[in-house]
């Protein structure tokens, strides 16, 4: 932030520290030194006074040593040939008989980050290891730490680590802390300090000494141990079981963590922990301070996902409170709408409806959502509820009810009745494009029992003109295409209208593109339509699965107490995606938590769409493969599939090919047309690395065509899904010659 | 690992500011994250933020101030956040409140802290006991306290009429004053708090009580003597355990700090610790659902809503029902209205009280409400332009009624603090030290739906 007239401030400052009359009277001249720091940490450049900062470092009075030191370590990387110049200072320092001055000195010299200043701190450092006072140990073994990444890829010296390894025993506990931490920065390369079964015991009877932050870390440097038996494993689960009962959050989660990953094998403790750990979090949950409040409830998520009924007692606990910021209000309707059990369900219900009404537009369609999701279990309370909120006639209301009505006639196709009768009405008072979207659909495909349906898009197709989401026209095509399959009289003028906008007048090529396909679709006959419109869609309970499937609590054990809860699903995802395609950064990747999990990112993409047709199994374009490489990995796998599919006269390679070709299934050998027997061989990938090789076989009579699978790694899941687009594929091309 | 630390002000100008490992950026990063902070999405929470390349913010806000620190992602939350607010504490306790003004007076103070807090990023200690030994600044103090010139404002606020209650800004100074003054050394103040949260439905029904309590020790004796704490004596924990005759004072889960010795808590309810400089939270507690006395307030509203006219008509009567001899303070009642309310007219039942409109709400003052009384206000509104509901229900955006208050000397569990005996080790010369105790209940959140 350099502003206007800092060059003045700083030609000043330097007249001022240059006064020898300032500089002899003591209070004044630290007050100029206090006015620099100011300076500095407002984001104006003062480096220019380096020079007489490093005069200044020569004095006895501790403070403003301090803050010369603050200054120095600050603009050091700008100025290394005069910081070089406050070394000799700072050496002699090292040596003070004051403990504190040896330690400031020290740190401050280990914290100048400049090129070359290694070899004036390396004997120092090493002296400060073996200093009576802790104050200096406690300095120097991270100043091994901050040396070695100056140094940048340099040799690990091995007499060093020896010498932090035995400072592990040292007396005092930050020491012995600083010894794991800094031992971990150097020896990031080979995976962080080694936790072997002395020191892992070394450091279970130290706990008692440690401070909260101190336990906390020790905790996470434990997740490093593998007992070696049972025995061991219970012993240090019984040593490490005050921690739970610790009054700070820090530890408490720490030990929760440690807990769940050491006992992996046995769910049941997994579990006792968790009930124990629930006072402490409810306790964090209605923390004053917010930020607590929500970090506890972002992990309340997480167990809930895998043992539901875990906080459903305490359901009280989870409601707003008016004054709350908004985020947490959010997170609590989340956990309020995943706690819901036969008990509760009344009271909860009641509580989310008073959100619905709430003046923060967010919140209203956050409650009207969660309800959404309750009523996959208890449908006909919600919708029931749901549709008392449509009285209100409030936009953002009635356009979250909608669309969540979408979301349920799908997953729960008992209570499209009671949907039908409530969505008359609606399109007067939906605005957005998500809403406007959900009502359309519902009564493109519920249209013939809801009476007025072909009105309502007539609405909308007489103002088709002036809408402005592309995606409102886009859904309103296929409604009302759907519509006249069922209830043709009423529709054919206006889909003739649509149609005729779509083409002749609308600019988005989509659209257009849509409305021209339909219109050819059209031409091939009502059957035609019918099938496309009217496909078999994937079945509704598999998205129910995904989304709410119980998930083991050791498939986020290892995410607990790290920052990936904090963030929501999809912001993670976009972080960790970020991750993958740059190198990872200096942090250890000893607990690895965050290396991008698969599970994450297949979840999310299920998640996208339960509309979607077509599932999460994607095939990517893979590098080619060449012909002797297919013949070598066909030649070593077994046939994992076999299947006839009914096929109808002579094949063409080059349709077959640019079909293929669209879904990313290589060809890699095909035989010409007409020749006997017809044979062809295909590659492809998908996205976990998975190589599917298929070899067709056209039968004599080219009634039917005989195709068998390979596959690099046994995957039944993705094999199907394989199959599936295989099938499609050749489905299209057989339906388009016929 | 912490990699920078910052505070800012609420208007984003960086107070302080320190870069620890110099691995993510410079002295900008200030500037970006109040970019980020203030341009996020409404449904977006603001406590954790990506910065660059695997580093991330995590931020707390105390009293207006962004403390920010950029760490790297395996870190603990749990850490960070217990940290900036451990060090929100440890500025205030040093250089007597935490603010603006006092941070930009004792900006070496509180760089001096820093640097024994953390060294690399590593949290090294924050005791206020042990810092103390390396801390050289002195506090600047924004205003000097002086005991006579100080207004008879209690505790938050609270007014008093004891002339032994120490004033509020008492306990609001530096833990580390100046060596010459000793006059107001040997202080203890300890203070029973309790936040309410309560949830009243619209049928009268109470949907939920929530008491977080805590009692809080601010200490300003320099040595360590110890002291014990007499809580009363049917104070149980849990549904089943019972005390003595009588309902008993009853709490569903109570915490204590790692230095208090138990050994007197079972048989005579009495805390053993030594106390350190410096605030301490000594024991934490929560009780649900059942309060052995009434809520300290109900309200009766009644609503009436004439369509035609656009008149909205509100009559609130509010029912004190602490002690005769117990107060409540500062109570404001916060009502939201519909979109659009022009006027108001009121009829308020006692003349120290006040009414406004003000962003859609509705606020209603009483500075003082006695224990037993009743008070009531009849507001009239005109709410032109609603679009009419066709039900006879009230228009949205009405409710739910919020109130804020302050009960001094009232705890809503009933726990009291028996006695506060200090045993100083022999400082001769040392007048023996004062002790303040002092007992509140304030709302968190205390909401009757309409």
């Amino acid at each position: 932030m350099p502003y206007l007239g800092s060059e003045d401030i700083v030609k000043e400052l330097k007249k001022a520290l240059c006064n020898p009359h300032i500089q002899a009277d003591r209070p004044r001249y630290r007050n100029v030194i206090q006015k620099v720091i100011r300076h500095m940490t407002q984001g104006v450049d003062v480096s220019s006074v380096f020079m007489e900062m490093v005069k200044a470092s020569a004095t006895v009075d501790i403070v403003q040593k301090k803050l010369v030191y603050l200054y120095m370590c600050t603009y050091a990387p700008l100025k290394p040939d005069l910081a070089l110049l406050a070394i000799n200072t700072l050496c002699k320092d090292c040596s003070d008989p004051n403990p504190m001055v040896r330690g400031l000195a020290l740190r401050s010299m280990c914290s100048l980050r400049m090129p070359g200043v290694q070899e004036y701190i390396q004997q120092p450092i090493l002296n400060g290891l073996r200093d009576k006072a802790s104050y200096v140990r406690r300095v120097a073994v991270l100043g091994c730490a901050k040396m070695y990444n100056l140094h940048g890829d340099s040799e690990v010296d091995g007499a060093l680590v020896n010498e932090l390894y035995s400072l592990l025993r040292d007396q005092d506990p930050i020491v012995v802390v600083n010894c794991l931490r800094a031992l971990e920065e150097i020896l990031k390369q080979e995976g962080g300090v080694v936790i072997n079964k002395p020191i892992a015991h070394h450091l279970l009877n130290r706990m008692p000494d440690l401070d909260q932050w101190g336990q906390a870390e020790v905790l996470g440097f434990l997740l490093r141990y593998q007992p070696r038996s049972e025995e061991e494993l219970f012993a240090i689960l019984n040593l490490l079981d005050s921690s739970l009962q610790s009054s700070s959050p820090a530890v408490v989660m720490a030990a929760t963590k440690l807990f769940l990953i050491l006992a992996k094998e046995f769910p049941h403790v997994q579990t006792d922990v968790l009930v124990r750990v629930k006072g402490p979090l409810l306790a964090a949950c209605s923390s004053e301070s917010r930020e607590l409040c929500f970090a506890a409830l972002c992990h309340v998520r997480r167990i809930l996902r895998s043992l539901p009924g875990h906080f459903s007692s305490h359901y009280k606990k989870f409601f707003c409170s008016y004054s709350e910021p908004h985020y947490i209000k959010l997170q609590k309707v989340e956990v309020l709408c995943e706690l819901v059990n036969d008990e509760n369900v009344q009271q909860v219900l009641e509580e989310l409806r008073d959100y619905c009404t709430d003046v923060s537009a967010d919140l209203a369609q956050a409650a009207i959502f969660a309800i959404g999701g309750i009523a996959r279990t208890y449908t006909d309370q919600c919708v029931q509820i749901l549709t008392e909120l449509l009285v209100l006639r409030q936009e953002h209301i009635t356009s979250a009810v909608v669309q969540t009505f979408r979301n349920l006639v799908w997953l729960c196709p008992q209570c499209t009745e009671a949907i039908c009768q409530a969505l008359p009405g609606c399109e007067e008072s939906i605005q957005d494009s998500e809403g406007k979207q959900a009502l359309i659909w519902l009564l493109g495909v519920h249209g013939e029992t809801i009476p007025n349906a072909p009105y309502v898009l007539e609405d909308f197709v007489e103002n088709v003109k002036a809408e402005t989401f592309p995606g409102v026209k886009m859904e309103l095509l296929t409604a009302l295409l759907r519509l006249f399959l069922s209830r043709p009289a009423e529709c054919q003028d206006m889909l003739g209208r649509l149609l005729y906008y779509c083409i002749e007048e609308e600019k988005d090529m989509a659209i257009r593109d849509r409305g021209l396909f339909y219109y050819r679709l059209l031409l091939t006959g009502i059957d035609e339509v019918k099938q496309i419109l009217c496909s078999p869609k994937s079945d509704p309970s598999l998205g129910l699965l995904e989304d709410q499937a119980e998930r083991p609590v050791n498939s986020w054990a290892s995410e607990f107490n790290t920052l990936v809860p904090m963030y929501s699903k999809a912001c993670w995802a976009a972080i960790s995606s970020l991750q993958v395609s740059e190198p990872r950064g200096p942090e250890p990747s000893g607990t690895g938590v965050l290396s991008p999990s698969g599970s994450l990112i297949s979840e999310n993409k299920a998640e996208l769409q339960p509309l979607s047709d077509s599932g999460s199994f994607l095939l990517v374009p893979n590098g080619q493969l060449t012909a002797e490489q297919f013949e070598k990995t066909w030649l070593s796998l077994e046939v994992a599939h076999q299947e006839v599919l009914p096929w109808q006269g002579v094949a063409h390679p080059d349709t077959i090919q640019t079909a293929l070709q669209m879904v990313n299934i290589q060809t890699i050998a095909l035989s010409k047309a007409g020749v006997q027997p017809w044979k062809a061989y295909l590659s492809a990938q998908d996205g976990s690395g998975c190589v599917f090789l298929t070899e067709l076989l056209l039968d004599p009579e080219h009634l039917q065509v005989r195709l068998s699978v390979k596959q690099s790694h046994v995957k039944a899941e993705a094999l199907n899904s394989f199959i599936s687009v295989l099938k499609t594929v050749i489905g299209t091309i057989v339906d388009i010659k016929s | 690992m912490i990699s920078q630390l910052f505070i800012l002000s609420s208007k984003g100008d960086p107070l302080i500011y320190k870069d620890f490992r110099g691995d993510c950026g410079g002295s900008d990063v200030a500037e970006i994250f109040y970019r980020k902070v203030t341009e996020l999405p409404g449904d977006q929470p603001p406590v954790v933020m990506v910065h660059h390349k695997g580093h991330h913010f995590v931020h707390i806000r105390h009293f207006g101030l962004y403390l920010v620190v950029t760490t790297s992602g395996g870190v603990s939350p749990f850490i960070v956040l217990e940290l900036l607010s451990r060090l929100a504490t440890l500025l205030s306790d040093y250089c007597g409140s935490l603010s603006e003004k006092t941070l930009s007076l004792n900006v070496a103070l509180v760089y001096e802290l820093l640097d024994e807090v953390l060294d690399y990023g590593y949290i090294q200690t924050t005791s206020t006991e042990m810092l103390r030994n390396f801390i050289q600044t002195e506090a600047v103090v924004s205003k000097p306290f002086n005991l006579f010139e100080l207004s008879s404002v209690g505790l938050f606020g609270a007014e008093t009429q004891q002339s032994k209650v120490a004033p509020s800004s008492a306990a609001s100074r530096p833990v580390l004053t100046g060596r010459s003054d000793q006059s107001h050394k040997n202080e203890v103040f300890l203070d029973v708090v309790e936040r309410l949260s309560v949830l009243i439905g619209s049928n009268g029904s109470l949907l939920k009580v929530d008491v977080q309590g805590e009692i809080r020790l601010k200490s300003f004796l320099p040595s360590c003597s110890e002291m014990r704490l007499g809580l009363t004596e049917e104070f149980c924990v849990g549904k089943s355990e019972l005390r003595g005759y009588g309902p008993g004072v009853r709490v569903d889960e109570v915490s204590f700090h790692g230095s208090v010795r138990l050994d007197e808590f079972e048989s005579h309810r009495i805390l053993r610790l030594q106390p350190p400089q410096g605030e301490l939270t000594i024991m934490r507690y929560q009780l649900s659902d059942d309060l052995p006395s009434p809520l300290p307030f109900r309200l009766f509203p009644s609503v009436q809503w004439d369509r035609g006219s656009g008149r909205l008509q509100v009559y609130l009567k509010l029912r004190c029902d602490l002690p005769p001899k117990s107060q409540a303070l500062h109570v404001k009642l916060h009502l939201p209205l519909p979109r659009g309310v022009a006027s108001l007219s009121q009829d308020l039942s006692s003349p120290e009280q006040k009414a406004e409109l003000g962003e859609g709400v509705l606020r209603w003052d009483l500075p003082r409400v006695q224990g037993g009384s009743q008070l009531c206000g009849l507001f009239q509104m005109d709410v032109p332009g609603l679009p009419d509901p066709p039900s006879p229900a009230p228009p949205l955006g009405l409710g739910p009624a919020s109130l804020s208050f302050e009960l001094p000397r009232y705890t809503c569990s009933g726990l009291q603090v028996r006695f506060l005996r200090l045993t100083a080790p022999g400082t001769p010369g040392n007048t023996s030290p004062h002790t303040w105790v002092r007992h509140l209940s304030h709302s968190d959140t205390y909401v009757i739906r309409i």
